[in-house]
């Protein structure tokens, strides 16, 4: 009974200490941000640009300018909305979607400081309001518009003198909802939708696809400066070479990850990476693949794990009996 | 030369050369244990026991960890964890291990004060006990660099300038200690040595200085209470175990003991299994960027009380508090006046010493990984100071002491 006792402090000073250094000093040190399930209606934004307007008149400076931009979101989202409400004509959309295949023709050439993303899946991978707002301003729906003096000047920002017509958005996304959603592979998930910026050397890809192997060793560094080239033009791009991915897993908590893709300046303000869009069923894929190359053990461990529990369950009552017959005649 | 004869046995033989069976009885078989113990007093077993954990799983790493600025940090995160069959395995045990090690160093300190297991003759034990704390917490910090992550870098940075000495500003003694301006290839390289060849050695050295220590003042028990080990050695011997006051080490002591070994390595495996991430920070797998500082950067749980003591105060009295947080817990057996040996609810005001260490300590745990802020900076001021206050105190509360 006094064991128990005994036993019952040090385990309460034990979980004390733990609660006190995990979970309690971990929610004071990061800033909590609420999750907004892969969902896009520019409330994050609108939220942002407000707060904008606050610390302008506080600071008493570029008021005007804090108050344009929240009217822009606001235009701009309630804009979207309305595209949303249409009902879009794939027929008419794989027609008009001849205009993206200009850049997005898998080429892998870089254009404007990024290689066009691939968008075979895009419609499975991306989230529809997303995709209508990135058709119709590609640095608003991003929320990298911070980056641009003029939006036109994104890479991607000629789109919006490409395809003017609400009703013709409306039927490029009806396109890409219905024939560019096939089943999707995790990797293909993270390979469209984040590998032109990040590389994951754990998996032997880089910026440019997947490494191949080389017989001899010319081409192997011809090919490693290539990769340089294109992160030397991503990084001109972005201001930093984007963080490799292989084991982001494991340095951020899932709670950041969701958050941070949903919208990275939710946890980054300014940062330039900018909102990929990915619909709650794409964001899982990556993660699955992202879990896959940075926590690969995870199977072998869920496998073994009771196994090596129950050994010591039995050593441990083999322990006590024997401890018990050791002890019997001692008192 | 020794007379040998025809041995009968291997046993035998062995006896003749090596005397085993001397050996096997004042080691164990005749190495009294007195009876009157709880569970807390098998932490010294578990403490060897996960000391041989950590050797052995270190054994393993070190097969495929490369000390190279350049390679170290894939080497950890990409070959063992990915291409060695189990290295996972092997690091986690490593991780949670050097994590867990320390708390059981802890409960086993706490027992040493709260039974008064420092005294009267048991001086030895305490102060030898007291240089192991201090290996293996050169051998943590040593280990924590090898990942070469940002928290090894910059937990290294923060680290080595403390020896520049606040205003004496000996930058030449940091520079020599880190082999360079900054850390880099030769820091890493010469951590690697202290924490593969010479820490380890020294531990081991100090794991049989240790016990040694106990060989003649005998270990303490629940009540304090002045046994004659011979005379109730003799009582055991003769059969009359209820009436003897002690136990051999093996098997009766060495039965408990493996007993609470189970308990303890079923939940050593569950974190091994399922909840290692406490004992892994994740700043650390973001590999060393000596460019990019982390927004927080704090040590391992195990630290945090004697980094919170040096944070509230001004850079030179912070840096002496924390000196002297250091030092402090070797002079116990000497600051302690009273005579008395027993468990500290038998001590009157000691009691009450020992619960306000206790909670002092774990705020100051809590707070050295709180950022530095608001209320939070109040609080670890104060609970610096009353660790700072405890040692006088001490003093005087034992001077008083009533003997029992």
């Amino acid at each position: 009974m006094r064991e128990l006792k005994i036993l019952a402090v040090v385990v309460f000073f034990t979980l004390v200490t733990y609660w006190g250094v995990e979970p309690f000093a971990h929610s004071q040190m990061h800033k909590h941000v609420e999750g907004h399930g892969f969902t896009y209606n520019g409330t994050a934004d609108t939220k942002e640009a407000e707060a904008g307007v606050v610390k302008a008149k506080e600071s008493g400076s570029k008021e005007a300018e804090a108050q344009a931009k929240l009217e822009a979101k606001k235009v701009f989202w309630a804009d979207v909305e309305k595209i949303a409400q249409l009902q879009g004509n794939a027929a008419n959309g794989e027609a008009a979607f001849a205009t993206c295949l200009g850049c997005h023709n898998g080429s892998g050439v870089n254009m404007g400081g990024v290689i066009p993303p691939n968008l075979d899946h895009a419609g499975a991978l991306y989230d529809k309001n997303y995709l209508i707002a990135l058709i119709k301003d590609p640095a608003m729906a991003s929320n990298v518009d911070h980056k641009y003096e003029d939006t036109m000047t994104h890479p991607m920002g000629s789109i919006k003198t490409m395809v003017t017509d609400d009703q013709q958005i409306a039927d490029i996304v009806a396109y890409m909802q219905e024939k560019m959603a096939g089943e999707v592979t995790s990797k293909q998930a993270f390979d469209e939708a984040c590998a032109r910026c990040h590389a994951m050397r754990y998996a032997k890809t880089t910026q440019l696809g997947d490494t191949p192997t080389f017989k001899y060793e010319k081409d192997a560094l011809a090919h490693k400066i290539k990769v340089i080239e294109e992160q030397e033009m991503v990084k001109a791009y972005m201001g930093k070479l984007p963080p490799d991915l292989s084991i982001m897993v494991r340095a951020r908590s899932e709670h950041f990850m969701e958050t941070f893709v949903e919208n990275p300046q939710a946890q980054l303000p300014g940062t330039s990476m900018p909102r990929v869009g990915l619909s709650h069923e794409g964001y899982e894929k990556v993660k699955a693949y992202l879990e896959e190359v940075g926590d690969p053990s995870k199977p072998a461990r869920e496998a073994i794990g009771p196994w090596v529990l129950l050994f010591f369950v039995v050593f441990t009552v083999l322990a006590y009996l024997w401890k018990k017959s050791q002890w019997k005649d001692l008192h | 030369m020794a007379k040998f004869e025809k041995a009968n046995s291997v046993n035998e033989w062995l006896d003749q050369r090596l005397a085993v069976e001397t050996l096997k009885r004042v080691l164990s078989t005749e190495y009294w244990i007195p009876k009157d113990i709880n569970f807390l007093w098998a932490m010294g077993m578990v403490l060897a026991a996960t000391f041989g954990v950590l050797l052995i799983s270190g054994i393993f790493l070190l097969m495929y960890y490369k000390p190279d600025a350049n390679l170290a940090f894939d080497s950890v995160n990409y070959v063992i964890m990915s291409e060695v069959g189990y290295g996972w395995l092997w690091r986690h045990i490593h991780g949670v291990g050097a994590s867990v090690v320390f708390l059981i160093i802890y409960i086993h300190m706490f027992t040493g004060i709260y039974y008064g297991s420092y005294k009267k003759g048991r001086e030895l034990i305490w102060l030898s006990g007291m240089l192991l704390f201090v290996a293996f917490s050169a051998e943590a910090f040593s280990g924590y660099m090898l990942p070469w992550g940002q928290m090894s870098y910059w937990a290294g940075m923060v680290i080595t300038n403390l020896f520049s000495g606040g205003s004496l500003e000996a930058y030449g003694l940091v520079e020599w200690i880190r082999g360079d301006y900054v850390p880099g290839d030769a820091f890493l390289t010469r951590f690697f040595m202290l924490h593969v060849l010479l820490i380890p050695l020294v531990i081991i050295g100090l794991i049989v200085l240790h016990f040694g220590t106990l060989r003649i003042p005998h270990v303490n028990n629940q009540e304090g209470a002045e046994i004659d080990f011979e005379e109730a050695a003799e009582l055991y011997k003769a059969g009359k175990k209820k009436e003897s006051k002690v136990i051999p080490f093996n098997p009766v002591f060495l039965s408990k003991d493996v007993f609470v070994m189970g308990v303890y390595f079923i939940l050593f495996f569950y974190l091994v299994f399922y909840h290692f991430n406490f004992a892994m920070d994740p700043v650390n797998f973001d590999p060393a960027d000596g460019l990019m500082t982390p927004a927080h950067i704090y040590p391992e749980w195990y630290f945090l009380w004697s980094y919170e003591i040096l944070r509230p105060f001004p850079k030179d009295p912070g840096l002496i508090a924390f000196g002297i947080a250091q030092a402090a817990l070797f002079f116990l057996p000497f600051i302690d006046r009273s005579p008395n040996v027993a468990p500290a609810h038998k001590r009157g005001l000691f009691f009450v010493w020992f619960w306000v260490l206790i909670v002092d300590m774990i705020v100051l745990t809590v707070l050295g990984k709180l950022p530095p802020e608001g209320i939070f900076n109040t609080l670890g001021t104060v609970a610096a100071v009353i660790f700072l206050l405890m040692g006088p105190a001490l003093i005087v509360i034992t001077k008083f002491e009533k003997k029992l």
